[in-house]
């Protein structure tokens, strides 16, 4: 690798949604810190907990809500597009789906972790977003397949 | 200080119910409750319906045991801050959630150190009861897995910046 290009930071675009998901995600910190890392949750609230990081918060969409998905959608569009991320991960849910797509779409790798709350079996957004992720994981040894997702340790 | 916590995207009355019906029967004064979207109202035990992330945070950390819905960000946050946590899984045919996978957490969580499991409500009385005589373990919180983070991070360095 040139040196120049060694000392460009990868942009890093960190989605998920609240709760559990977010929880999970703060936990992959140790992997991002080489990184220029922007988060995005659903909540304002969650900005504090990651200070020193560009913070965006969206819509908290989930499946069953068509217009949150929309609006989330939209926002993630242009966060997607003012950031430039070479690589989006998310830990889900909805909205991390949606990071994922989009960001397949401006041209960045993605890593979708599924939830380790998914022991009996993948998250329908895990399910779905397979064919979008470079980096298809799930966080049980029995859920791997060969195919993916694949499995390569916990956030515990 | 016992702190209950059901997060913020259902009702889970029969957990806030189950235990202010024991802090009632005990006496008990130090149980403080986040109840989120449930309707039942505490009798006993005081209570608030949301909290941010990091009063949540700050009230685990100060709590003597944890008392959850089996969420993710309830079971990491205890483990974190090495706390006792005693979890009751929300039920999807109860309409505490869209789908089971709380009973499948606790199915796989049930043997980690410093989580108790109660499956039902009539349980959680006496999984408090016995939670409360477990010492506090000292243990280093758990880590990510090295493998996870050394996945993630070489994944991230050798993405093209090109895209």
């Amino acid at each position: 690798m040139p040196l120049a290009a060694s000392r460009i930071r990868k942009k890093v675009l960190a989605v998920a949604s609240g709760g559990g998901h977010w929880v999970q995600l703060l936990r992959l910190a140790p992997a991002l810190v080489d990184f220029d890392v922007t988060f995005v949750g659903v909540s304002q609230e969650y900005r504090s907990e990651v200070v020193g990081h560009k913070f965006y918060s969206v819509t908290d969409a989930t499946r069953w809500d068509k217009i949150a998905l929309l609006t989330a959608a939209v926002q993630l569009a242009w966060i997607t597009w003012k950031e430039k991320p070479n690589v989006v991960v998310s830990t889900g849910a909805a909205p991390g789906y949606l990071a994922i797509r989009l960001g397949r779409l401006f041209g960045a790798r993605t890593i979708w972790l599924d939830s380790i709350a998914n022991a009996d079996c993948l998250s329908m957004a895990g399910k779905l977003v397979g064919r979008y992720a470079d980096l298809w994981l799930t966080q049980w040894p029995h859920l791997e397949r060969a195919e993916g997702p694949h499995y390569r340790g916990a956030v515990l | 200080m016992i702190f209950v916590t059901v997060g913020s995207s259902m009702s889970f009355d029969r957990l806030v119910r189950a235990v202010d019906e024991w802090a009632g029967l005990q006496g008990r004064a130090d149980v403080f409750a986040q109840i989120g979207q449930s309707d039942y109202r505490p009798k006993y035990i005081t209570f608030v319906q949301f909290m941010d992330p990091p009063e949540f945070r700050e009230r685990v950390r100060s709590a003597s045991l944890v008392v959850a819905h089996a969420g993710m960000g309830s079971i990491i946050t205890a483990l974190e801050l090495g706390k006792l946590i005693v979890v009751m899984p929300r039920r999807e045919h109860l309409g505490e959630t869209r789908s089971d996978h709380q009973l499948a957490t606790v199915k796989h969580f049930e043997q980690l150190p410093n989580i108790v499991v109660a499956y039902d409500e009539s349980e959680l009385p006496s999984k408090i009861d016995h939670a409360e005589t477990l010492p506090l373990t000292n243990q280093d919180p758990p880590n990510a897995s090295p493998r996870l983070i050394s996945t993630v991070r070489d994944f991230i360095e050798h993405s093209s910046v090109s895209g």
